[in-house]
């Protein structure tokens, strides 16, 4: 009885503050979802359910191509992030001896360090009379016609794999280090060269973590508008950023809740089919530093 | 063989260096005597520290950013140890959709709780402020406080409890004596890094903002100007410094604990 009276106690608190601050502003932008505006406020009655939004996003027009476009860049700076972290995390996981959370925290910093400022920097670089394009012209290797490297996509792509690089190594870093070495050295005993033990042992066996890195990665950036914002310009707009227009200035709730949505679902799609790999102990390393 | 040995060290030192270079371009700018934020550079100043000192609405803004970071980080620890004490040592129907819930803030996209949390407010017809700037970092703050405080439960001994009991202790005597020293460590880096997930949030506070800017939404606001943009820098440049003190702080704290 008394722990029973604890179990609530403990279980409340937090209960009904995810309650109130998580389940239920979502349930509300769903049924906003299908409104076919706010007219009345929040609490009107009598509306008429509509899909119309939904079919807006989906039926035509440039919003469907723009998720994929976010889906896509979304799944480049992972991709890429995570296999350009991958041979420091090995590197830290077994080729260092003493000195290991040394170069781990070194490699952490620039993580720790202001997300807007980060992105704040690229746009300071790649700007036209930015620090690389000056750089080099101070050096006399480039002429007025160089290329402006900001304002595209591939300025965002850029910046976010900086922004996440050292952000990921450290899952696969620790999905490296659960590595039970014994198996390298059976298949070390068993003949194999130190490649085919890699791709064979060591690569399948570090999956988890880089999968959980890699969903930690997607998922900010699938949503990203800052970073379009500040080094994409209006070429490199993204779905986010239609969303925040409709939001920001208030213009269409009903639609951008729509929108919000079926990128929230399309993220738990990508979740669930990734859930056998991705164990709850991997984002505990994702986020535990 | 030896050559992949070299290979590895290169290529870390190389990432490491491409790392911190765009940090260090902040950094020599902020010292920079000129607001282009271009080469060459154009003498050694400290101008921009001592305008950014005098200039209110910056530090007001971090101002508003600590205070927000030590109430989110004080609330979110204590909800995040109370759910990870019930996660860990009980059970209890709905316990994995209770989970569930509890973590899933951080597989959203901040920008869609923002867009949500924008529309409850706006619902209930809440002022937008400071205080809905921290409900909203609370939700996806919780996340990190319950997985770190449940990471180090989980390794707690049963026997510890059932000592304390057999010797006499009461729940309460349980939960001040054996339980709590047992964990402070774990809840203080909890503490650090929700206060960090709070200093430096800019998506959710930007939709759940009032008139009063956390630190983030004043720098987002200010890159348009090019002329006060290097107080901006050198601002930047110190929180970097003070949020690098917190970080190693809170590592300190775990390896800590993680060696007894």
């Amino acid at each position: 009885m008394k722990a029973y009276g604890v179990r609530w106690a403990l279980l409340l608190p937090p209960g009904l503050v995810l309650f109130a601050l998580f389940v239920v502003p979502v349930l509300m932008m769903v049924i906003t979802s299908f409104r076919p505006d706010l007219r009345g406020g929040p609490f009107a009655w009598g509306w008429d359910p509509t899909l119309q939004h939904y079919q807006n996003v989906i039926g035509g027009g440039d919003y469907l191509p723009l998720l994929a476009t976010s889906a896509r860049i979304a799944l480049l700076v992972a991709f890429l992030a995570c296999a350009l972290a991958y041979p420091v995390a090995y590197f830290l996981a077994f080729r260092v001896g003493r000195s290991t959370s040394l170069l781990l925290t070194l490699l952490i910093i620039p993580f720790w360090s202001s997300y807007l400022l980060r992105t704040i920097a690229w746009k300071i670089i790649l700007g036209s009379n930015g620090a690389l394009n000056s750089f080099l012209g101070f050096l006399g290797l480039t002429n007025a016609t160089a290329p402006i490297l900001l304002y595209s996509r591939s300025a965002v792509v850029v910046t976010l794999i900086y922004v996440w690089l050292p952000f990921v190594a450290l899952p696969i870093y620790a999905g490296l280090l659960r590595i039970d070495r014994s198996l390298l050295e059976a298949s070390a005993d068993l003949g194999a060269s130190r490649f085919q033990s890699f791709r064979k042992v060591t690569l399948p066996l570090s999956m988890p973590g880089v999968i959980a890195a890699f969903v930690m990665v997607f998922i900010p950036t699938v949503g990203e508008y800052v970073a379009p914002i500040l080094v994409g310009g209006t070429r490199g707009s993204l779905y986010g950023n239609i969303i925040e227009i409709l939001f920001g200035d208030g213009i269409n709730w009903p639609l951008g809740s729509a929108m919000a949505l079926l990128m929230l679902v399309g993220v738990f799609i990508l979740i669930l089919a990734l859930a056998k790999v991705l164990r709850v102990r991997n984002l505990i390393e994702a986020v535990e530093r | 063989m030896i050559s992949r040995f070299r290979i590895l060290p290169a290529y870390y030192a190389f990432l490491v260096v491409l790392l911190y270079l765009p940090l260090l371009v902040l950094l020599l700018f902020s010292f920079n005597d000129g607001t282009a934020l271009s080469f060459p550079l154009r003498g050694f100043t400290t101008d921009w520290y001592e305008g950014m000192l005098a200039n209110g609405q910056l530090l007001a803004a971090a101002r508003n950013s600590a205070v927000v970071g030590v109430g989110v980080s004080t609330v979110a620890t204590v909800l995040g140890t109370l759910a990870a004490i019930a996660l860990v040592r009980y059970k209890f129907p709905g316990k994995t959709l209770f989970l569930m819930v509890a973590v899933t803030p951080l597989l959203v996209p901040f920008l869609i709780l923002g867009v949500a949390l924008l529309i409850l407010f706006s619902a209930l017809d809440v002022d937008r402020s400071l205080l809905t700037v921290g409900a909203a970092h609370v939700v996806v703050a919780i996340p990190y406080t319950v997985l770190i405080v449940a990471s180090r439960l989980v390794g707690f001994n049963r026997n510890l409890e059932e000592a304390a009991y057999d010797l006499g202790a009461s729940f309460s005597y349980f939960l001040r004596r054996v339980l709590v020293p047992l964990i402070a460590p774990a809840m203080l880096a909890a503490w650090l890094v929700a206060f960090t997930v709070s200093f430096d949030e800019f998506v959710l506070a930007s939709f759940t903002i009032g008139r009063e800017p956390t630190l983030p939404v004043f720098i987002f606001g200010q890159v348009r100007f090019a002329n006060r943009f290097p107080q901006v820098v050198a601002l930047a440049s110190v929180v970097m410094v003070l949020s690098l003190g917190m970080v190693l702080l809170a590592q300190r704290l775990q390896r800590a604990w993680t060696r007894r």
